[in-house]
């Protein structure tokens, strides 16, 4: 077992808490154990873009220095911060950098947080989960399937914060197939929709619901056509967004055919025979679809 | 041959379109005027469809200094999805120069968001990133 910090983020521990418990089985099955940062705070879910907002950045770099504490004591093998959320990711990943990049900066925020146990280095390294599972390998993971999910074809989205902008990308940036890779180590058949990588309206869902059913529609259209069965996620929120504003798709438009989203750890979990009780909250129940498959599958036909 | 071209293209802003030209300028840190028009943000973005301006044209008025480019809701619908800050073939970051007009706003507390007008039910379904995320970006 390697064991390497890992920070969860608030929705992972609340909404999408499915996300986080499939996350950790699917890990300690490949051999790695994910350690959970002790005081761990909310990143801020949005990187600040202007030039005078240091302080903003205080929020994602005390994460960091929880990190280095960690790293300190005997409790992790891999230094490196493993992060699932999506939008978690970005933020952290981008406040480390204007770190890096701007020993000025971080001084400033040093001497800001002159009470913490020790300053920041700048030298945290931040991997997501898809990136570890790539690292891992597509043949590792192939080898630890115990029922391959044949015949059911997944639609892998992507959305925003994974891929842009190209400096935190984890992959091509108009082209990503990380999630294909999976997909098929898992068995299953991939299906291309033309708008995995547009953006499904984020923290718009707040206050324009028409305006990010609309988007969700679309991308859900593009599913459709190319024949999916389901859609995996690696964010929280295009996750909520996917499947919760298809209710104000399906009343805005007749021919909305519904299409349930789970996260990629959600299907490897079932894939590698670890459970398919996650819970999560969905609008559109993928459980009717997975059960079948799972019965057709141990059935053995 | 080659100064006298640049004189003639040049267009000179008068001191107050160019104090707010360079004041988006310096909370962005993007050179707004390499901005040629080429119009990819607005052919990328997937917002386009719901807003007032393209983001081009919200790049145009930048570069001119149009103050009244803050009373379009362009900047407000933009959700920061970078698809414009990958494709620009400029090197520009479009997100950026939107979140500097969303901050002139809220820095005059002007706020987009009215909290009270999200429902317990709504606020109970949200994620929390979604809440969070939408209270960095519309609230100051």
């Amino acid at each position: 077992m390697t064991r390497m910090p890992y920070y969860p983020g608030c929705t992972l521990k609340t909404k999408a808490q499915n996300y986080d418990l499939s996350t950790r089985a699917v890990f300690r099955e490949l051999g790695v154990d994910l350690v959970e940062l002790p005081r761990w705070n909310c990143c801020g879910a949005v990187f600040s873009l202007v030039t005078d907002d240091l302080l903003r950045q205080v929020a994602p770099i005390t994460n960091l220095i929880r990190v280095q504490e960690l790293q300190g004591t005997d409790s992790v093998d891999d230094p490196r911060l493993v992060v699932p959320c999506a939008m978690c990711f970005n933020v952290l990943k981008r406040a480390n950098a204007r770190m890096k990049d701007n020993p000025e900066d971080l001084k400033k925020i040093n001497d800001f947080l002159y009470l913490e146990s020790q300053p920041y280095r700048g030298e945290v390294q931040i991997i997501h989960t898809l990136e570890l599972l790539k690292e891992i390998s597509a043949k590792r993971i192939k080898e630890q399937v115990k029922f391959p999910l044949l015949g059911l074809k997944v639609s892998p989205y992507y959305g925003c914060n994974l891929l842009r902008p190209k400096d935190v990308a984890i992959d091509n940036p108009e082209n990503p197939s990380i999630l294909e890779g999976i997909t098929e180590a898992l068995g299953a058949k991939v299906v291309f929709n033309n708008r995995r990588l547009r953006c499904c309206g984020s923290y718009q869902t707040v206050s324009e619901k028409g305006l990010v059913a609309d988007l969700v529609y679309d991308i859900i259209k593009g599913a459709a056509r190319a024949g999916a069965d389901l859609i995996i996620t690696a964010c929280p929120l295009c996750s909520f967004n996917l499947d919760w504003r298809q209710k104000e798709a399906m009343e805005a438009h007749s021919d909305h055919k519904l299409i349930p989203v789970i996260y990629y750890t959600e299907l490897m979990a079932l894939a590698l025979g670890i459970g398919n009780g996650f819970g999560g909250e969905h609008f559109v129940d993928p459980q009717p679809l997975l059960q079948k498959f799972l019965e057709k599958e141990k059935g053995g036909i | 041959m080659n100064e006298r071209f640049l004189r003639i293209k040049r267009i000179v802003l008068g001191p107050r379109n160019r104090e707010f030209s360079k004041k988006v300028e310096e909370l962005s840190g993007e050179t707004v005027n390499l901005c040629e028009q080429c119009g990819t943000c607005s052919g990328s973005c997937p917002m386009v469809g719901e807003m007032d301006i393209t983001p081009s044209f919200m790049m145009r008025m930048v570069q001119l200094g149009e103050e009244e480019v803050l009373e379009s809701k362009t900047f407000w619908i933009c959700a920061s999805c970078y698809t414009c800050s990958v494709r620009c073939p400029r090197g520009i970051d479009p997100a950026k120069v939107a979140e500097a007009l969303r901050q002139i706003k809220l820095r005059a507390a002007l706020d987009f968001l009215d909290i009270s007008k999200i429902t317990e039910e709504e606020a109970k379904t949200l994620p929390q990133i979604a809440l969070v995320a939408a209270l960095r970006k519309f609230t100051g």
